[in-house]
């Protein structure tokens, strides 16, 4: 696979007008917002994947499992060119690709479908399974998923067991608004610790923090980066 | 001789071997079996622990990169359990694979309701684009499972304790005909075919038999309907009764026509015993068969 990735079509300050272009999803929308620095540090400097390498199987997988809120994620698949920012006004019609949770048949990049909570860590698991079975030990798998959403408790299911199964190819963000009704005590990421993963908490809204601990090396463990941010942001 | 779990394994164990393709993700149940292959393939070859949401999750992740996985546990862990993963993770994600049970309706009656699961292809019937396999018989058992395991899409394998004396071709998609009459038909859905030609001993009928129930073969019913003015039909289904009832209603839209669906009753026996005992409670040995279908079709 190519090493380098296209420039973006738009950079970090075209997002929120990108957004803006999506309407009526007004319920979603502050936790379309808390996703968005940690997505765009994700697609512009650690992904290997742009549009010309979708369907390679070297490529880098991001799986969004928190579907709620999805305008961030347009937005930045739009801004790195998977599609171009026409399709963005129609978010949520018939017509539309773009739904108010992703549908990877519908959405150029998408790796999975999502909306129902707890689905995506099992299938990033499955998907670094797929990959080793191939023996593909390059690629690595992201799945992105909400501090409540570890409540679903098919996730504990999934992180149980990558970290003695040692899925290092396997990383989790997730991002913490501190929206869940029962907070996890001792922290979210004792528990990933607590399952043998590598774990850090940083600013969600830090790009160089968020970068250093996307990159922080973890070798034999998955790795989770818990991305705090704002309350109801 | 063995039996369709054992058969599921060798003939698994053998295409592991010969398609890279394929992978196997287990939650505990049938390990041991699988040891052999486990150690040729430790990348293919996966146990998840008693993890059923994730059994099916991985194998799904696994579908999103190529892979054409085998998921396997007993039926109620592997269809009703986890149903979302499977409606979801396989089905809402456009990838295939096959899932192959072992438990059926009523295999272990001494493990009680827990382990039994009459439901699962009425609630798979609940979702599109399924192919439905039902063997009854362990020849049958290796054939389909190597068909679901080399083809594409999304299979669901019902292996079962219960097994008929001799083993059928299972070449074709459709209902094969056993035997051939005039006073309505009866369909045979696997491991009950026995019962169903000793019920049926003597008796103008046509027997039908069906290890693939998913796609139903309406074409093939329609057909051994004949060309009559009214069509009488029974289905013997190893799980929940009625089942298919509504599928052969449509085949037979066009022309009157009665439907008895036999099969496993809705209530729980709330009891434990033999395989055997079971069979009898639900009116499926041959006895109670005959007296059923005799009541039905028209003397």
């Amino acid at each position: 696979m190519t090493t380098t990735t296209p420039p973006p079509v738009h950079g970090y300050d075209e997002l929120a007008r990108l957004m803006s272009l999506m309407t009526g999803d007004e319920k979603h929308g502050p936790a379309a917002t808390s996703t968005l620095d940690a997505l765009w540090v994700l697609y512009d400097r650690v992904l290997r994947v742009s549009p010309g390498t979708v369907d390679s199987p070297g490529r880098d997988r991001f799986l969004l499992s928190k579907g709620h809120g999805p305008m961030a994620y347009y937005a930045v698949l739009a801004a790195r060119g998977f599609f171009g920012e026409e399709l963005l006004p129609g978010f949520g019609s018939y017509a539309s690709p773009l739904g108010h949770h992703p549908d990877r048949l519908l959405v150029p990049g998408a790796e999975i479908s999502s909306g129902s909570l707890g689905h995506g860590l099992p299938l990033a698991v499955g998907s670094v399974l797929g990959l080793r079975a191939q023996g593909l030990r390059d690629p690595r798998v992201w799945v992105l998923t909400g501090d409540a959403e570890l409540d679903e408790g098919s996730n504990h299911e999934a992180i149980a067991y990558a970290g003695p199964a040692g899925l290092d190819q396997l990383h989790t963000v997730v991002i913490d608004n501190a929206s869940a009704t029962y907070a996890r005590p001792g922290g979210i990421a004792a528990r990933f610790e607590a399952a043998g993963w590598s774990a850090r908490t940083v600013d969600g809204r830090d790009h160089e923090e968020l970068f250093a601990a996307f990159t922080a090396p973890h070798p034999g463990r998955p790795h989770a980066v818990i991305a705090r941010v704002a309350p109801g942001r | 001789m063995d039996t369709m779990r054992d058969r599921f394994i060798t003939t698994t164990t053998r295409l592991l071997d010969e398609d890279p393709r394929i992978t196997v993700v287990l939650a505990e149940i049938s390990r041991d079996g699988f040891q052999q292959a486990e150690r040729a393939h430790p990348d293919r070859v996966v146990n998840v622990g008693i993890r059923e949401q994730l059994l099916i999750g991985a194998g799904a992740g696994m579908a999103l990169t190529g892979a054409r996985p085998v998921m396997h546990t007993f039926a109620s862990f592997l269809v009703e359990r986890p149903f979302e993963q499977v409606k979801l993770d396989l089905g809402h994600q456009g990838v295939g694979g096959v899932l192959v049970s072992a438990g059926a309706s009523y295999d272990w009656p001494a493990g009680g309701f827990t382990h039994m699961s009459p439901g699962d292809v009425a609630l798979l019937d609940t979702l599109d684009d399924w192919t439905v396999h039902v063997p009854g018989h362990p020849d049958e058992a290796e054939a389909l499972v190597r068909r679901a395991v080399k083809g594409e899409g999304r299979v669901y394998v019902r292996l079962s304790l219960q097994s008929n004396s001799t083993g059928r071709p299972v070449g074709g998609p459709g209902f094969s005909t056993v035997r051939q009459g005039t006073g309505g038909v009866v369909i045979a859905v696997g491991p009950l075919l026995d019962n169903v030609l000793a019920a049926t001993e003597g008796l103008d009928t046509t027997v039908l038999y069906a290890t693939t129930v998913r796609p139903f073969d309406a074409a093939g019913l329609r057909r051994a309907v004949g060309t009559g003015r009214s069509a009488d039909v029974v289905l013997v289904e190893p799980y929940l009764a009625g089942t298919s009832t509504g599928a052969a209603n449509d085949a037979l839209a066009d022309l009157p026509h009665r439907v008895l669906g036999l099969g496993v009753g809705r209530g729980e026996l709330r009891r434990y015993g033999q395989m055997a005992d079971h069979i009898e409670a639900h009116g499926l040995d041959a006895r109670a068969l005959r007296q059923r279908i005799t009541g039905f079709l028209p003397g």
